[in-house]
């Protein structure tokens, strides 16, 4: 798997998996996307690493402990739907705040948004456990 | 605060089980903190059982959608009693798990226990949801995490078991999704009570007894009731005792309470077809477990096959369909629950002195331990149902409800069942506590002695005692909890106050 | 249109059907997927099939005028989707260290684990 092609085009490639991963993330409020193709394909990103090079350049590549991101990523979605409990809402209700940002109108910031980046985060920790471990082997 | 009642038992392991992975690897705050979570749960779970008994069933609109179209959450009687149990379980296996004799340093240090509190979670949750497909993810969670608990460690024999295991369940969710998809299909909602009022005034009374014998194979496969039941005794004796012991305590009683669910709730149009093939499956699931155990000789392959025949006892409930019958499974299910887990625990403790689960190589356990004997025997008479322990009233309560609707020949079948049961309890009585310890043995008490520990073997028994006293209890002081079982029948006889408490939340 | 994919979905239970009962592991893996591919599609069947807008609010209406296609099926095949999405994919891993512990693929000659022990 240590073809030239495939090691030049990674560090080209695996950045930008990773933006569009994250631009997935975001537009997947209102349109096709979300939390859980976002993390899949941010764990493409770092598969790649481990797969063009070897596993440890894909571990330092992530930099964080893939149980790390698993955990944070649970407790952020659980935050998120924590939040209308505190408003005397059922749990999950969604919540949106508006922040203005001078010249490009406003920004709307919910816990929707909130519980899919935990789910990024969960699906790229869980996928990287189980990709990493198996190409350990 | 009554309707956060509801999320807690949800939140706080999915929370405790998000925090544990943080901590990964730091063995001795993880079991801490899993024994503070548990504790947490069962605060939690008394206080819904209590407020739902004060102020009838409760329901709640997960994201604040409305009622057929959001996923709801509602705790009848029947659902609090079986988290509450859920929650005790999991405080008596984190107990014993403390001790750290319960399960091996490689298995706890690689996420035993973040994945017992997913799997608290998802059993919770598969009681609280009131919502079929929800349910359906709910069993998932609690299957996935079950999976990874079972094949935990990689020896040889438990991914045998495991394989034979995961690919039975597999089937069955691929049924319950059938059964969900067609059930869609044909009524166009999913929201249980919604489904209960739409599925009494459907014009097609045929497909609906299909689609109930659609949910009768998924849930009886995980039930684990006849003829489905293979996949258990195969299975449940190969991980680590801890995990066999939640497994025993929760996991079929997960498919019973969802065969009780739908049987009283949604599929009630035809009862002369679809409760009469339920008692007789009932019949035979009793027998049949009760056989396999009597050719058994390793400790938790008995107690394996018993949990089929205990199934049985549950399923006859459900079958005879009256209040009374369906309060005795009620009653059933707590007494086992109890008592099994209990057992489990036992059969850990055993290993843990001896070093071997096989009843021919074991003996003399009185003479060493009587106190520890004591402890199997009361649990043993209890499951064989020998007064005045809880599980004779639990049994008496159902024989006299078949009784009462002249069933005589399954109320027959009960009363031999249970003779066998405490036949087979005798078994295990005397080969490995009366006995004299066979010679060929003595070097295998000598290896498990030698890495034995008396300040954590009192930890080991601690759950042992706890749950033990809990048998003793309700056998003495069984009115209460005969009291909520009457009245968690009524409520599951008589879905109009479930109904109403949904839609109009 | 219901009859052809009613025909897909009996062809793929049977094919997984068939599949899982064959005597190797790996044919055991192919069955679960297309079990669960038959699952899928069948959800998606008997949701009714219809050529429809897909049920989104044009910007600034207050509600649906034209027709619209059913979303929940469609939800529900997601959710399926990714769980045995997740199910499969330590399904694979299990099976894999069952074939290394065994050495072999054949379901036959895997001992059932009380045999292993032999007593009486």
């Amino acid at each position: 798997m240590t073809s030239l092609i495939m090691r030049t085009a990674t560090p080209l490639l695996s950045p930008l998996m990773v933006f569009f991963s994250i631009f997935l993330l975001l537009r997947g409020h209102n349109n096709p996307g979300g939390g859980f193709v976002g993390g899949l394909l941010a764990a493409a990103a770092f598969a790649m690493w481990a797969i063009a090079y070897n596993v440890q350049v894909a571990r330092h590549r992530l930099a964080v402990d893939p149980p790390l991101l698993v955990g944070s990523g649970l407790l952020l979605a659980l935050a998120s739907g924590s939040v209308s409990l505190l408003t005397g809402k059922p749990f999950l209700t969604g919540k949106w705040v508006e922040i203005p940002i001078p010249l490009l109108g406003h920004l709307e910031i919910g816990t929707p948004m909130v519980f899919d980046v935990g789910v990024y985060l969960v699906v790229l920790g869980v996928l990287m456990i189980i990709i990493l471990n198996l190409a350990e082997e | 605060m009554q309707k956060l009642l509801l999320v807690l038992p949800i939140i706080i392991p999915l929370g405790t089980s998000a925090i544990l992975i943080l901590t990964w690897r730091a063995c001795r705050v993880q079991r801490w903190l899993s024994l503070l979570g548990s504790t947490a749960l069962m605060v939690v779970a008394g206080l819904l059982l209590a407020t739902v008994w004060r102020d009838g069933i409760q329901a709640t609109q997960v994201g604040n959608w409305p009622a057929p179209y959001g996923i709801t959450l509602v705790a009848d009687l029947f659902s609090a009693t079986m988290v509450v149990l859920t929650a005790l379980m999991g405080f008596a296996v984190m107990i014993y798990s403390l001790s750290g004799l319960g399960i091996d340093p490689a298995r706890e240090s690689f996420g035993y226990y973040p994945l017992l509190n997913i799997l608290l979670m998802g059993v919770s949750g598969a009681f609280l949801t009131g919502d079929i497909f929800n349910m359906y993810v709910w069993f998932e969670v609690m299957l996935i995490s079950s999976f990874v608990l079972l094949a935990l460690g990689g020896e040889r024999a438990q991914l045998e078991g495991a394989l034979k295991y995961v690919t039975i369940n597999l089937v069955s969710s691929a049924v319950f999704l059938t059964a969900v998809g067609v059930l869609y299909g044909v009524v166009g909602t999913l929201n249980m009570a919604d489904l209960a009022i739409k599925l009494h005034n459907t014009a097609e009374p045929g497909l609906v007894t299909t689609l109930a014998m659609l949910f009768l194979i998924t849930f009886g496969i995980k039930a684990a009731i006849f003829p489905l039941f293979f996949w258990l005794p195969e299975s449940y004796h190969t991980p680590p005792v801890a995990v066999s012991a939640i497994f025993a305590g929760l996991l079929t009683k997960v498919g019973v309470y969802a065969l009780i669910r739908v049987f009283t709730l949604l599929f009630t149009q035809n009862v002369g077809y679809t409760h009469t093939l339920i008692l007789v499956l009932s019949g035979f699931t009793m027998v049949v477990g009760v056989l396999g155990a009597a050719a058994q000789y390793e400790f938790r392959k008995i107690l394996s096959f018993h949990i089929v025949s205990q199934i049985g006892y549950m399923i006859m409930g459900l079958g005879l369909f009256t209040p009374l019958a369906i309060a005795g499974s009620v009653f059933y299910i707590v007494h086992h629950i109890i008592v099994k887990t209990n057992l489990f625990l036992i059969s850990g403790a055993v290993e843990r002195l001896r070093g071997t689960y096989e009843l021919k190589e074991l003996g003399g356990l009185y003479r060493a331990y009587p106190g520890l004997s004591i402890l199997f025997l009361i649990p043993a008479l209890s499951l064989a149902g020998i007064p005045p322990l809880s599980g004779f009233w639990a049994k008496y309560t159902l024989v006299r409800a078949g009784l009462e609707i002249e069933q005589y020949v399954i109320v027959a079948a009960a009363l031999l069942v249970g003779l066998l049961t405490l036949f087979s309890m005798t078994k295990i009585w005397n080969e490995a506590f009366w006995k004299p310890l066979p010679d060929t043995s003595e070097k295998l008490v000598a290896g498990a002695a030698a890495n034995q520990n008396m300040g954590r073997m009192r930890v080991l028994v601690l759950p042992i005692i706890i749950l033990t006293l809990l048998t003793i209890l309700i056998g003495l002081v069984a009115e209460p909890v005969l009291l909520l079982a009457m009245a968690a029948s009524e409520q599951l006889l008589q879905p109009s106050e479930y109904i109403e408490a949904v839609m109009g939340a | 249109m219901e009859v052809v994919l009613a025909i897909v979905v009996g062809g793929l239970f049977a094919a997984g059907l068939y599949m899982m009962m064959r005597r190797s592991i790996v044919k055991l893996i192919i069955g679960l997927v297309l079990l669960s591919h038959a699952v899928n599609l069948l959800i998606f069947t008997s949701g009714g099939l219809t050529r429809a807008e897909p049920p989104l609010l044009p910007e600034g209406a207050e509600e649906i005028v034209m027709f619209v296609a059913d979303p929940l099926p469609q939800a529900l095949i997601l959710t399926a989707i990714v769980i045995s999405f997740a199910v499969l994919a330590f399904a694979l891993v299990l099976f894999h260290r069952v074939y290394q512990s065994v050495g072999t693929d054949d379901l036959d000659r895997i001992k059932p684990a009380e045999e292993s022990v032999t007593h009486l």
